[in-house]
């Protein structure tokens, strides 16, 4: 039997019920936000932006940015810094978001936001409640796990609201998930709050964990940003080529007729396309995608090394070796070796764009693998996930 | 990898090439010469293999090959697809019972799995041939990259590319000042903003952030030199494994470990630290209520240690996160049982086994079993030498109460039983083989009976004796029971330099992503009117959002020095062609 060992302390119920029924509540709220992103969305695509799925290359009438003023001098003219996009990339301009600049679908937007403040507050009351209740660190199973991450994706999303990154139409795909990661974890990895599996007893529990978890929310952010530079970019291509829906309608009735299945899917085709691409027009320029999901990969790539490396001292305090191959530290070397690979994809000429997206998204596949994967369907001396 | 082939750099004077497209990205590669020193790719992608170069001329391409960031690329998403079967697949150094298992279970495909390495996925020689190939890339990628920054760093940054419109973040206006005054000011604003910066005929060339690049050097260097940590590690580690029972010890030699493994490099005879401890007493409690009932809570394992072959004794406690340590070897607690005292007693009464007996547990309750062994001095009441062999069955905690089965519905040592089943003949030690000291190998052995020729077993509470059948002794389950714990002892030299590794690649690391290297040229010439037209652009390692920023902050401080001038501008011929106006 592999030793382990925590402090005795008891069990507080109370703190325990109020954890569980913060994270309901919260569940509550996300829904609220959910349905209110979707009337932002709807909203959005009635307006002329989102009918007409916007000319792609506007001519763009203000400076990147401007020189700040500096009140009353005796300036005649300031001046003015002109930005243009790299070379060879494409001139896009990023899309007027959700609410296609429409004022209804933006009240709406602005509800969704607020309910999700609302929410990650009541969200993270429940994760702090959890961690009282037995007065240590909530990441001592998949469930304690889980809320955790989604709390901390939600936040890091709030957080880069205020920032020039271009972030806001991340609401709605992050709360979706966000409730699918509170669904399952209260549905099939509940566990009741409880002392530590002990060999989790120890400071590095902390360090390690902590940023294991918020590497993987930044990831995942990253992640949906890599998703809509995918979507965008092949909205671009098309654009540029003019494959409007209704070209893309004429392009199907050229096609031989089939049977009435074939033809009811292609007939379903083309206002799919259209909600798409509405939705799609109204997303931040594929340039800009692009480089916010480089801008967040890139970011926390340091601290998921640091992650490892202290995952790995950890081991060697605990278990007498640094490095032992388990399958919790196979698919962490795996996942920080694809991202190296992206890294270096986006360095390497005929790599970057898409190529390099592909293998960012690889990358993530990996980490959620072995985030639920390697803790459910593998064994090793990681079992703790308590499910 | 000093690329000579790029065109001059154009300081001054007409912008090259009129075509539109393509003009602006050549501008802004002349621009950006030498501000990486990273492989140029474009170009060795389109290298062609050589027609007939000959053995040199092959192996050259054949380097360049390997040196590039598309075949780095390719190696290293190779190494992270190869290190997933060690997942999947048991591997021998992680748990040989596993691979015992497997093999078991599926017979046609395991040797199969054998012949391709896959149950030493991280020693097969197809992952070390992807990491050894991605080593000699890394090593053939750093060096002429070190040399080529070593050379920017004692070069001035190229000078000022002929269109600064083109460049990425740009600004321009005219002043009253004259030229001389406008770089020598923008000179001393860029000096004192850390720039390395010169004046270059008619502009000045400014270039910061060569932390990016030292840090990705840095970086790849820690990578190997982490490699080098793990490899010595690999070759000079050792790792033995000992079962210790409370009131017993153990001193750090060979012989006294229960099985030991070691690098190639290890020398066993003198490398092994001069230490040892006595296990004084182990503490283990559990959770005693709910759903968790039986989780282990503590684990402390108290002894008393001397470091030398003949120091002061100290104590101390291991825990399973913390390790003794003693010089450089550490000392792990990995896990724990119980071992029952007995006493056995043979025909004529005389004590021929008295002590603990380590059982092994089977389960997380420590359901117990292993065998206990009388291998001299047993005589039966004849008379006769024979030796005496029982298969043990302990639970701390029985809980098969009218159910007739042993097993344990707890850790603790709330309600300890023992069941017994004995055998008398030979053991089968004296062959000399190596015998597992847990299991009975009954072969020549032949069972007690009872008098009615049912097999002779019986469960025991601390403190009861059983009678042996036909007056063959008596074994005595003492009230003392002892536990036992295991203790890893290893020793990994070079970990120190992995650590040094691993923290230098954070920081060159952190210094690679979060430094932008960049250009700036500030540019002023005497225009037609007798005002001076400043120019000011910027130039990115990558595209950045602070770029322009900081165009725009510089831009302004060297503004209030030398503002627009009050003259109306002669008619416009915008300088800003193609960009976002
Ligand atoms: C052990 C394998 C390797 C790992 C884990 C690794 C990792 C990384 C990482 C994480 C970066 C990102 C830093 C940045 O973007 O500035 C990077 C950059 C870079 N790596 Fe590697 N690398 C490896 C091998 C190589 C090899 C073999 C080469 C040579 C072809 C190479 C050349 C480069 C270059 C030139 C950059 C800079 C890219 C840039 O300036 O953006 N690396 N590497």
């Amino acid at each position: 039997m592999i030793l382990a060992a925590a402090a005795v302390t008891e069990t507080n119920e109370n703190l325990a019920q109020i954890s569980n029924v913060l994270i309901y509540s919260a569940m509550a709220v996300y829904t609220l936000a959910f349905l209110a992103h979707i009337a932002e969305w709807t909203f959005g695509s009635r307006s002329k932006v989102g009918r007409t799925a916007a000319a792609l290359t506007r001519p763009a009438a203000a400076p990147a940015v401007t020189v700040r003023s500096k009140g009353s001098t005796a300036v005649l003219d300031k001046p003015k810094v002109v930005t243009r996009a790299a070379a060879g990339t494409r001139d896009a301009e990023d899309g007027e978001g959700a609410a296609g600049g429409t004022e209804k679908g933006d009240l709406y937007g602005r509800i969704a936001i607020s309910l999700t403040v609302l929410a990650f507050l009541v969200a993270a009351g429940g994760v702090a409640t959890r961690a009282l209740s037995v007065q240590r660190a909530p990441w001592g199973n998949m469930y304690e796990f889980s809320i955790t991450f989604s709390t901390v994706a939600v936040g890091i999303y709030l957080a880069l609201l205020p920032t020039k990154m271009n972030v806001r139409w991340i609401g709605l795909p992050l709360v979706t998930t966000v409730l699918l990661d509170l669904g399952i974890a209260t549905k099939w990895l509940y566990t009741d709050s409880d002392q530590l599996v002990p060999a989790l007893d120890s400071y590095w529990l902390w360090i390690h964990v902590s940023t294991a978890i918020f590497c993987g929310a930044v990831f995942y952010v990253g992640a949906v940003g890599t998703i809509g530079y995918l979507l965008r970019d092949r909205y671009e291509v098309r654009a540029e080529l003019g494959e409007t829906a209704d070209v893309f309608k004429a392009h199907l009735a050229t096609l031989p007729k089939s049977n009435a299945f074939v033809m009811a899917v292609r007939a379903a085709r083309v206002p799919l396309r259209r909600v798409m691409d509405s939705s799609i027009s109204r997303l931040p320029s594929a340039a800009t995608l692009d480089k916010f999901s480089y801008r967040i990969n890139a970011g926390v790539f340091p601290l998921w090394t640091f992650t490892i490396v202290a995952g790995a001292i950890w081991a060697g305090d605990a278990w007498g070796r640094f490095w032992g191959w388990d399958p919790k530290e196979v698919w962490s070397f795996v996942t920080w070796i694809a991202y190296a690979c992206y890294l270096h994809a986006r360095a390497t000429a005929g790599w970057k764009g898409r190529k390099a997206a592909y293998l960012a998204l690889f990358a993530f596949a990996t980490w959620i693998w072995n985030y639920y994967g390697v803790n459910i369907f593998l064994s090793g001396k990681h079992s703790y996930a308590g499910v | 990898m000093s690329k000579t082939e790029d065109p001059a750099v154009e300081t001054d004077g007409p912008a090259p090439g009129p075509d539109a497209q393509t003009a602006p990205r050549a501008d802004e590669r002349t621009a950006s010469d030498r501000l990486s020193t990273a492989p140029k790719d474009d170009r060795e992608d389109t290298a062609p293999a050589p027609a007939s170069f000959g053995i040199v001329g092959w192996a050259r391409w054949f380097w360049r090959q390997l040196t590039s960031m598309r075949v780095a690329l390719i190696l290293l998403f190779m190494l992270s697809i190869a290190s997933i079967p060690g997942s999947l697949v048991p591997q021998r150094s992680v748990d040989q019972t596993k691979v015992d298992d497997f093999f078991k279970a599926h017979e046609t495909l395991a040797p199969l799995y054998d012949k391709v390495q896959l149950f030493d996925v991280y020693s097969s020689v197809w992952f070390s041939a992807i990491y050894i190939l991605l080593f000699i890339s890394l090593i053939g990628c750093i060096v002429p990259r070190t040399w080529q920054f070593v050379g920017q760093l004692r070069s001035r940054p190229p000078g000022a590319p002929g269109r600064l419109t083109r460049m990425p973040a740009y600004t321009t206006w005219r002043t009253d000042s004259s030229p001389e005054e406008v770089r020598t000011l923008a000179l001393a604003m860029l000096k004192k903003k850390r720039f390395r910066a010169h004046v270059d005929s008619t502009a000045v060339t400014a270039e910061k952030g060569y932390l990016r690049e030292a840090g990705n050097l840095i970086f790849h260097i820690a990578l190997i030199v982490l490699l080098l940590a793990f490899a010595t590690g690999q070759l000079f580690k050792s790792e033995g494994g000992k079962l210790i029972t409370e009131g017993s010890g153990f001193s750090n030699t060979l012989t006294q470990y229960d099985d030991f493994k070691s690098g190639s490099l290890f020398d066993k005879d003198n490398d092994l630290e001069p230490f040892s401890f006595h296990l004084d007493n182990f503490v283990g409690t559990y959770e005693r209520t709910g759903p968790q009932r039986g989780t282990p809570r503590i684990y402390e394992a108290h002894i008393t240690y001397s470091e030398g072959a003949d120091g002061k004794p100290k104590k101390g406690v291991i825990e399973v996160n913390t390790p003794l340590t003693v010089g450089g070897s550490k000392v792990h607690l990995i896990g724990h049982g119980y071992s029952p005292t007995l006493t056995i007693r043979d025909g004529r009464g005389k004590v021929v086994f008295q002590g603990p007996a380590p059982l092994l547990p089977t389960d997380s309750n420590v359901t117990s079993t292993g065998a206990i062994k009388v291998m001299d001095g047993y005589r039966d009441k004849d008379g006769k030498r024979t030796q005496l062999g029982f298969t043990a069955v302990f639970v701390p905690t029985f809980g098969g109460a009218g159910k007739g089965s042993m097993f344990s519905k707890y850790p603790g040592l709330d309600y300890p039983a023992l069941a017994l089943t004995g055998y008398h003949g030979s053991l089968g030690v004296d062959a000399g083989l190596p015998q597992n000291v847990y299991q009975l190998d009954t072969r020549k052995m032949t069972q007690f009976k009872k008098p009615d020729g049912s097999p002779f077993a019986k469960m025991l509470l601390p403190g009861e004796t059983m009678t042996l059948p036909d007056g063959a002794g008596s074994v005595t389950f003492e009230k003392d029971i002892k536990e036992w714990a295991t203790f890893q002892v290893s020793q990994q030299p070079g970990n120190m330099w992995a650590l040094a590794g691993a923290i230098a690649a954070i920081l060159g690391l952190a210094a690679s992503l979060f430094i932008q290297r960049r250009r700036i040229w500030v540019r002023a010439v005497r225009s037609d009117d007798g005002t001076t037209l400043v120019e000011m652009a910027g130039l990115g390692r990558s595209e950045s959002n602070r770029l322009p920023e900081e165009l725009a902050a510089l831009a302004e401080t060297l503004h209030t020095q030398a503002p627009t001038t009050a003259t109306p501008p002669p008619a416009e011929e915008s300088p800003v062609e193609g960009a976002r106006a």
